[in-house]
C-alpha cells in the first residue's frame, strides 16, 4: 500500500475508524482538535456515529454507556481534558468494558499551554480515577507507530475488556508524516456483537436472561473479589504487553530513557555524540504501564549513567530508578513547559552529567 | 537566475500564500522569504504570519532567522510569543501591506477556512497588484485528484473574495520525497491548471534534489526545510 502525507491527529483518527471504531465522543481541546474534526466528516461515512459531547466528562460516560453495548468506542483528548474524563475511566475498568482512549498531551499543569508535554506520565501511569485499576498505556514515537498502536489497541482492549490509552504527545498530533494506513476491518454488525462480546448489552437477542454492566458493589466481600479479578487481568497484562525497543545498549557509557518525541531527539544526541568520540545508547520505553524493566537488563557492561530524558519534571524518573535498582547512577535530563530542547542541548548536559559521576 | 524567484521578486509586491490544510504553504512562505533576502536590493521585505488555524509549525517559529536575514515578521499581537491558536492578527501586519516600498509574503493558514482572513485586508488587494498563490500537493488525501484540488482552490477564492492567480506544486512525501515525487507533482498541477485555467508557476523541490531534476523541463524551486527539526525524522 502506498503512503499517504498526513497530519498526526488525521492519521490517528483514520486509525480508529479502520479498526472498527463505531463510535466517537469529542470534545475540543489543542492540539488534538483536528481527530474530532476528523471524526465529524470521516466517521458516519464508515457507518459510526460521531458525537460532540459538551464536556470531557459527557465524552468519556457517554464512552462508557456505548462501549457497554459491544461496539468499538474511541475517545480522544489532551492533558486537563484527560484529567475531568479520570473518574469515567475509573468507573470503565470496573465495569470492564473496552475503550480505547487517545491522548494528545500539552503542558501543564492546570490550563497549562499548548505546546508538546510528557507531564501527564503519572496521570496515565498511575491514574487519577479512584479504586484499585490500571489501565496499559502505549506511547508511540511517530505518526505510523502511533496510527499501528491505535489500530491495536482496539484488540488489546476487548482482550482484557479494559480502557486502553495511548500517550502521544503534541508534537506528534501536529506533525506530518507519510503513513500507510492499515486495512479497514469494518464495524461489527449488531447481531454479530454477541458472538465475540457475550457480555454485551445487545438487547434479548431473542435469548432469555440479560447482561447487565455495573461499577457498584456494594458487599465489600464482593467487592473485593471483583477486585481480585481484576488484578487477575492486570498480572496478564503486566505479562502479555511489555513493549520496549532499544539502540546501542552494548558499549553504551550513557543510556538515555526516553519516550514518544523525546526518543527521537535522544537519537540524534546520539549521533551528535558519537562523532565526539562518547557512545551512548537508547531505551524506549512503548508500554508505560507495564514499564519495560526488562529493557534495563540489557545494558552493558560499560555503561556509567542512564539518563531519563523527559518533557516533564522527571516524572517518569521514580519508574527508571526503580528498573535501574540501584546499578547505575541515575539522571534527569528535561525541559516542561512546552519546551523541546535541542538535540544539542541534551547533548551539552548529558556530558556534563557524565562527567559528575565518572 | 531562477525565473520563479524573478517572478516574485519583480512581479506585485504582495505575495499572498494559500492552499489545502498541510500542503506546505509555511514552508514555501519561509523558503521563499529567505530566497528573496538572499538576493539584496533596496526593497523592504516582509513575512505576514496569518495563520490562525494551526498551533505548531508556524512561521513566526522562525522569526529570529529570519529578522537576522532581513526579513521583518509580523503575527500575533505578542510579536509571536504566544504559543496558542488564538484567532488573532498584530494590527502591524498593515504597515508591509501600506509601504509600497516593501514586498510582502502573507502566510496564510489552511483551506478556505484559513484564507478567510485575506477579507479584512480586502482594501489592499486591487487587480493587478498582488498575487495569490495557491500551493497544491498531491500527496495530501484531500487533494490527491485535480478535480478535489480544484474544488479546494475555488473553496479558497469564495472565502478570500480573491481570484487564484497562480499554482504551486508542492509534492512531497518529507524524508521519503524523490525526484519522480516532485515530476508526478508538476504533472499534476498541469491537470489542476487545465480544470482551473490557472497557472501552474513552479514546482518546489528539495534541495538535495536539484541534480537529479536538472534539464527536468519544467520551473523548479528550492525549498529548505525550515520548519521541521531534523530529530523528527529519526528514527527509533
Amino acid at each position: 500500500m502506498s503512503k499517504v502525507l498526513m497530519k498526526g491527529n488525521e492519521a490517528f483518527a483514520e486509525a480508529a475508524i479502520r479498526a472498527g471504531c463505531k463510535c466517537y465522543f469529542g470534545y475540543p481541546i489543542t492540539p488534538q482538535n483536528e481527530i474530532p474534526e476528523y471524526m465529524s466528516h470521516e466517521l458516519p461515512k464508515a457507518g459510526g456515529a460521531f458525537l460532540q459531547a459538551e464536556s470531557e466528562l459527557a465524552a468519556v460516560n457517554a464512552a462508557y454507556g456505548a462501549a457497554a453495548s459491544g461496539g468499538r468506542v474511541f475517545i480522544s483528548t489532551s492533558s486537563p481534558g484527560l484529567a475531568l474524563m479520570q473518574e469515567g475511566l475509573g468507573f470503565i475498568c470496573s465495569a470492564e468494558v473496552p475503550v480505547v482512549v487517545l491522548n494528545v498531551s500539552r503542558g501543564g499543569p492546570g490550563v497549562g499551554g499548548i505546546q508538546p508535554g510528557q507531564a501527564d506520565y503519572i496521570q496515565v501511569t498511575r491514574g487519577g480515577y479512584n479504586g484499585d485499576a490500571k489501565i496499559p498505556v502505549l506511547a508511540p514515537a511517530g505518526i505510523q507507530e502511533c496510527v499501528d498502536l491505535i489500530y491495536e489497541a482496539f484488540d488489546i482492549a476487548d482482550k482484557y475488556r479494559n480502557p486502553v490509552l495511548i500517550f502521544a504527545d503534541g508534537m506528534m498530533g501536529q506533525m506530518m508524516e507519510p503513513v500507510e494506513l492499515p486495512a479497514p476491518r469494518g464495524i461489527t454488525p449488531p447481531e454479530k456483537i454477541n458472538e465475540t462480546k457475550p457480555w454485551a448489552i445487545t438487547g434479548t437477542n431473542q435469548h432469555p436472561g440479560r447482561n447487565v454492566v455495573f461499577s457498584l458493589r456494594l458487599e465489600p466481600d464482593v467487592l473485593e473479589a471483583h477486585v481480585e479479578h481484576l488484578f487477575e487481568k492486570y498480572a496478564r497484562a503486566e505479562k502479555e504487553l511489555v513493549r520496549y525497543k532499544t539502540m546501542n545498549l552494548d558499549d553504551a557509557e550513557i543510556v538515555f530513557v526516553a519516550f514518544g518525541t523525546m526518543s527521537r531527539l535522544c537519537a540524534e544526541a546520539i549521533e551528535l555524540l558519537d562523532a565526539q568520540g562518547i557512545k551512548a545508547g537508547l531505551i524506549r520505553p512503548i508500554s508505560l504501564w507495564p514499564f519495560p524493566d526488562a529493557a534495563f537488563d540489557e545494558i552493558g557492561a560499560k555503561t556509567k549513567i542512564v539518563i531519563s530524558t523527559e518533557l516533564s519534571m522527571g516524572q517518569m524518573l521514580t519508574d527508571v530508578k526503580a528498573a535501574v535498582a540501584g546499578r547505575w547512577p541515575v539522571g534527569l535530563i528535561h525541559r516542561t513547559g512546552g519546551i523541546v530542547p535541542s538535540s544539542l542541548e541534551i547533548v551539552e548536559r548529558a556530558k556534563k552529567l557524565l562527567e559528575e559521576v565518572k | 537566475m531562477n525565473d520563479f524567484l524573478d517572478q516574485m521578486r519583480f512581479g506585485p509586491r504582495k505575495i499572498a500564500v494559500t492552499g489545502h490544510f498541510g500542503s506546505g504553504k509555511t514552508e514555501f512562505s519561509v523558503s521563499l522569504a529567505f530566497a528573496l533576502a538572499a538576493q539584496g536590493g533596496t526593497e523592504r521585505l516582509a513575512l505576514c504570519d496569518l495563520d490562525i488555524e494551526n498551533p505548531y509549525f508556524r512561521s513566526r517559529e522562525r522569526q529570529d532567522a529570519l529578522r537576522a536575514s532581513g526579513v521583518q515578521v509580523y503575527s500575533d499581537p505578542s510579536d509571536g510569543r504566544n504559543g496558542s491558536e488564538l484567532q488573532t492578527v498584530s494590527a502591524k501586519v498593515r504597515a508591509p501591506l501600506e509601504d509600497p516600498g516593501c514586498r510582502v509574503i502573507l502566510d496564510c493558514g489552511g483551506d478556505g477556512s484559513g484564507a478567510m482572513l485575506l477579507r479584512q485586508f480586502a482594501k489592499y488587494f486591487r487587480p493587478g497588484d498582488h498575487r495569490l498563490l495557491c500551493v497544491v500537493n498531491c500527496n495530501r488525501p484531500g487533494t490527491d485528484t485535480p478535480e478535489k484540488a480544484a474544488a479546494h482552490l475555488r473553496a479558497i477564492e469564495d472565502a478570500s473574495g480573491l481570484a487564484v492567480t497562480g499554482l504551486v506544486s508542492n509534492a512531497h512525501l518529507v524524508r521519503f520525497t524523490t525526484a519522480d515525487t516532485v515530476r508526478e507533482g508538476w504533472d499534476f498541477t498541469r491537470a489542476v491548471e487545465a480544470l482551473t485555467a490557472v497557472p501552474a508557476l513552479a514546482a518546489l523541490c528539495p534541495e538535495h534534489l536539484l541534480p537529479e531534476l536538472d534539464g527536468c523541463g519544467f520551473p523548479i524551486f528550492p525549498i529548505g526545510m525550515y520548519m521541521r527539526d531534523t530529530y523528527l525524522d529519526k528514527s527509533v
